[in-house]
This record gives C-alpha cells, structure tokens and sequence, in this order.
C-alpha cells in the first residue's frame, strides 16, 4: 500500500531533541485523529527510540538522529528511527527486558519493552559499527480513514 | 525547574512537572538526590500530578530513588499518578516494590 503521506527529519543526538521529536511525531500523526491514549502511546515510543539513538547508538557523542515517518490510508503510521552509531552485537539480548548496558542503574532496560507493548509492529535493523534502525507501526483504531 | 521540592521535618516532598523523559530525568535526579543526602528523610515522596509524560526514564528515576530511600533507611512513595503514566508503570511491574500510592486522587 503506498503511503499518502510522509516526512522526514534530522536532529543532533542531543537529549534536548527527545522532546522535539516527539512534537514533531504528534503534529505529524494528527490527521489520524488519534485518542489521548493512542498519541501518548506512540509519543512514549519514538521517545524510546530516540533516547536509545542518542545514548546508545551514538554513545552521548554528538551527531545525526534521522527520522523518517509515513501515513497510510488505512489509517497505519510507520515511524524509522536511525542512528549511524555504534550497531548493536545481539539485537535479541539487547531487546529482553531489564537488559542494559548502563552502569549506574538509572537506565532501567526497558525501552525496547514498552515500544513492543504500545506499538502494533517493532523491528530493529542493525549493524555493529555502522548504525541501527527502529522501525515502529500502529494502526489508529479509535477514528475512521484518514484525511490528508 | 522541573521539580518543586518541599522539606519537611522527616520527608521530602518531589512535585514533578512537566515531561519526564532521559534530558529532564538527570536534573531531576540530581535535586532530588541532593535534598535527600541532605536532609536523611525517613520518607521520599514523588508527586507525580504535575507531569504529562513519562516513558521508560520515569521508571529509571523511580527505581534509582527507591534503592537510595533503601539505602538511607527510609522509604519511597509514588502519588498521583495520571491515568496516562500508569501503563508505563505497569508494565515495568512497578507495584511489586509497593511504592504506588493506589489511594490516592486522580486515579
């Protein structure tokens, strides 16, 4: 199914970006008129996404977060997060819950978790050295087609 | 300031404001680590009523102060949860350390 429509954007790997990423995403989903808990399910999503490309992926250094977005008409969203960082070894360990490679305890492991349980789809593309891809869907389910 | 901090004689009160996410859970943290050192409350309370979004750094923030209340004696408590915040916190299991104050308002 080809989408109706689509954006993409690129940001600095820095934290204050995890925000802005997620207004843009809300703006960008609004066609779909999705409920409260839909929008505060994906926005919690791309959140995790993002927060891995910058702490993660690019390790705190400072480069590019890619995101690319698009809007189907039977009212699908898919979201791509990329990083060209520094790759995930084991994508299956790194997805288990409460698995982290923080030190200090505040990272609680469970960004991959909460995107398999808010999102319909979620699939990770990597490389060690060369990057990672997120790529999250979910169907709009409270309203009806969409109107772009 | 994304924390309103209320000492007490033998707690510290945290009104969180505003969106949690991994840029706002580091100066969060760092407020309220700080007040807790100083003061060696009995109990830790993270009012949760003023915050309109959480992912998975909220849950990092809460655990972290859960093991430092462990550490220093006393304990933690979260209240006021939104409706909106407590799927994250489920799904974390989060009840299982009995830190969330189910009877409280805005439930």
């Amino acid at each position: 199914m080809k989408h109706c429509n689509q954006m993409k954007l690129q940001f600095d790997s820095r934290s204050a970006n995890e925000a802005f990423s997620r207004t843009v995403i809300s703006a960008f989903i609004a066609p779909l008129d999705p409920n409260i808990e839909e929008l505060s399910d994906i926005k919690t999503a791309v959140s995790e996404a993002v927060t891995n490309a910058i702490v993660h992926g690019y390790r705190d250094q400072i480069a590019i977060v890619y995101i690319s977005a698009y809007l189907y008409p039977d009212s699908r969203v898919v979201i791509k997060v990329r990083d060209k960082g520094c790759g995930i070894e084991d994508v299956r360990k790194a997805m288990e819950p409460l698995y982290t490679t923080c030190q200090t305890g505040e990272r609680a492991g469970l960004g991959f978790a909460v995107m398999q349980s808010l999102m319909d789809k979620v699939k990770v593309h990597s490389k060690p050295g060369r990057g990672t891809t997120v790529v999250l869907e979910r169907r709009i389910t409270s309203k009806g087609a969409v109107h772009v | 300031m994304p924390v309103n901090l209320q000492l007490e004689e033998d707690r510290v009160v945290a009104c969180l404001i505003g969106e949690i996410d991994h840029h706002l859970a580091k100066e969060l943290r760092e407020t309220i680590d700080g007040a807790c050192q100083r003061m060696n409350p009995s109990l830790l309370i993270l009012d949760f009523g003023g915050v309109t979004f959480m992912d998975s750094s909220g849950i990092g923030l809460i655990m972290g102060r859960y093991r430092l209340m462990e550490e220093l004696g006393g304990h933690l408590l979260v209240t006021n949860v939104p409706a909106p915040l407590k799927k994250v916190m489920q799904l974390a299991g989060l009840e299982q350390l009995k830190v969330l104050d189910n009877g409280g308002k805005k439930q």
